[in-house]
């Protein structure tokens, strides 16, 4: 199979979708991204704060 | 009746929170990255090689994150419905901590459903809304999905809130069926189905091909982000528990 | 003991008994949707064929608010004085009683609102085929709404707060009651077949008179244990 777009430009153009395509996927990759990050870093929260606490008895 | 003895001890510890805890820390890396790399996979494939849509040119690549979203924003109100069932049936904890953390990862999935249906809409239809059967039914799961994390947070009991929410996911999954057959109905505008379980479907192959690895991939993801999320959740709420105390004293990355 | 019939018929008489008293109060809201009604034409413009277009769907509306607004009295006042522990503990089956309040609702602000639909339809310029359908499907797509509407209740009982909550559990509910509602009326004022909407209709019903007493009875379950 070959690629669909003879260079960058034209991959970013999307034949003039480009800001709709890109659009779509920009903020499907902060959501995803976002999906990940906040519960890794509840766990890291939760957990630095659990040991805080045993360091100040 | 000796060996569903031991199959049901096994799955009481599973089903615990520390036992979930620890038997998902192991699996979980092997996840990640199996979704990582379906989704980068799925992603170059329908991005870049598969061929453009005699009719919609490039902007069909949106459907490469639409149908997958669409799929799971669905699939995961069942996962989140089934193990709010479990919790009100059987009382199991784990269930309740599942279920809580399939709501809002749910609603976000159905807000890029309806997110990447409307920049889709705009180039094929010429406008940012349409009212037709596909969108209007994830508006409405929407609100289904936005329902049940109300409900969660106006009761101060947190276990009355769970099982509150487990009935109101329950009456909701029966809706469901309903509301989406209610709404093709009326609305005809949309395109058919593309994929559909048992027709063939009618999108050339080398376009379905990647289409197919982002709904796995998608399934992944969800499966990820869901543990990620019951971990995050099994920790705040056992935090108190001495396995993890010991779990802080030992994570000190 | 008495049995489960006559704790229904009971639960409906003082239902009713209550809402006889204060049937001023239940007539505000009738009153309300008809002027809203009435205003309609002055918002879009007289038109026949515009607001006839229209007056499927607006009706409905109007029946969806009404019902809507009113299923805040399902259960909150006896849960504010107690007495909702009292039907929740009795040995009469929870969900009997939950239907028997339904119903008393539905006979106070359903059946009304369908009533007053052909008076609505006329100010709409609805032509008279869709009428009958109109009737019929309001009667069905009113039960529907108190029934649908006594869970969201019974999800919110104990809870304090704004209403804002119990519309928005149950609106998604209402969405299949009010596109076959309106799909009927307006195919039967453009001369066509309404049999085959306000069949689908009444199975919505059907189902929701199943499903929904039992599922109002474990959200009460719930609230009242909290």
């Amino acid at each position: 199979m070959n690629p669909q777009f003879d260079s960058l430009a034209e991959f970013a153009a999307m034949g003039g979708h480009g800001a709709y395509v890109w659009g779509v996927y920009g903020v499907a990759a902060v959501v995803m991204a976002w999906l990940v990050a906040r519960p890794l870093r509840r766990r890291a929260q939760l957990l630095a704060a659990l040991r805080s606490r045993r360091e100040s008895r | 009746m000796a060996r569903s003895g031991a199959f049901w001890q096994r799955l009481h510890r599973w089903a615990s929170p520390p036992g979930f805890y620890r038997l998902s820390g192991h699996w979980l890396p092997w996840l990640a990255a199996a979704s990582l790399a379906l989704l980068a996979l799925g992603l170059v494939w329908g991005l870049l090689y598969a061929p453009p849509d005699a009719r919609q040119g490039n902007s069909y690549r949106i459907i490469y994150l639409h149908v997958p979203a669409s799929f799971l924003a669905l699939a995961g109100y069942y996962v989140m419905a089934v193990a709010g069932a479990i919790h009100l049936i059987w009382r199991v904890k784990l269930a309740d901590m599942l279920m809580s953390a399939a709501a809002p990862l749910g609603a976000a999935l159905t807000f890029l459903a309806l997110f990447s249906g409307s920049l889709w809409g705009k180039p094929t239809w010429g406008t940012y809304w349409v009212w037709d059967a596909r969108i209007t039914s994830m508006l409405v799961l929407l609100f289904l999905y936005l329902g049940v994390m109300a409900l969660r947070q106006a009761y101060a009991s947190r276990e009355t809130a769970g099982r509150a929410c487990a009935v109101l996911a329950l009456v909701g999954t029966v809706n469901i069926p309903i509301i989406y057959k209610s709404v093709d109905w009326w609305y005809s505008l949309h395109q058919p189905a593309t994929i559909r379980l048992t027709a063939a479907p009618s999108m050339h192959p080398d376009m379905f091909k990647p289409l197919l690895v982002m709904i796995v991939a998608f399934y992944l993801f969800y499966a990820w982000v869901l543990i990620l999320n019951t971990r995050a959740e099994i920790l705040s709420r056992e935090r108190r528990a001495a396995w993890v105390r010991e779990l802080a004293e030992e994570d000190v990355t | 003991m008495p049995g489960p019939g006559a704790g229904f018929a009971a639960l409906l008489r003082r239902d009713l008994l209550l809402a006889w008293r204060r049937r001023g109060e239940v007539a505000n809201p009738l009153i309300f949707f008809a002027m809203i009604t009435a205003l309609i034409p002055l918002a879009v413009g007289p038109e026949p064929s515009l607001l006839a277009r229209l007056a499927p769907g607006m009706v409905w509306i109007m029946a969806l608010l009404g019902t809507l607004l009113a299923a805040d009295t399902l259960f909150r006042e006896d849960f504010l004085d107690g007495a909702l522990e009292f039907l929740v503990l009795s040995p009469q089956p929870l969900w009997l009683l939950v239907l028997a309040r339904v119903v008393a609702h539905w006979l106070v602000t359903g059946v009304p609102i369908t009533l007053l639909s052909p008076l609505l339809a006329a100010l709409l310029a609805l032509p008279g085929s869709g009428l009958p359908a109109l009737v019929a499907g309001l009667g069905l797509g009113t039960l529907a709404f108190s029934l649908l509407g006594a869970v969201g209740g019974a999800l919110t009982v104990a809870l304090g707060g704004g209403n804002v909550l119990r519309p928005l559990l149950v609106l998604p509910l209402y969405v299949p009651v009010l596109i076959f509602g309106t799909a009927a009326v307006a195919r039967a004022a453009a001369g066509g077949e309404s049999a085959g909407a306000l069949a689908l209709l009444g199975a919505i019903t059907a189902l929701a008179l199943l499903v929904s007493p039992f599922a109002a009875a474990a959200a009460l379950r719930v609230g009242i244990d909290g």
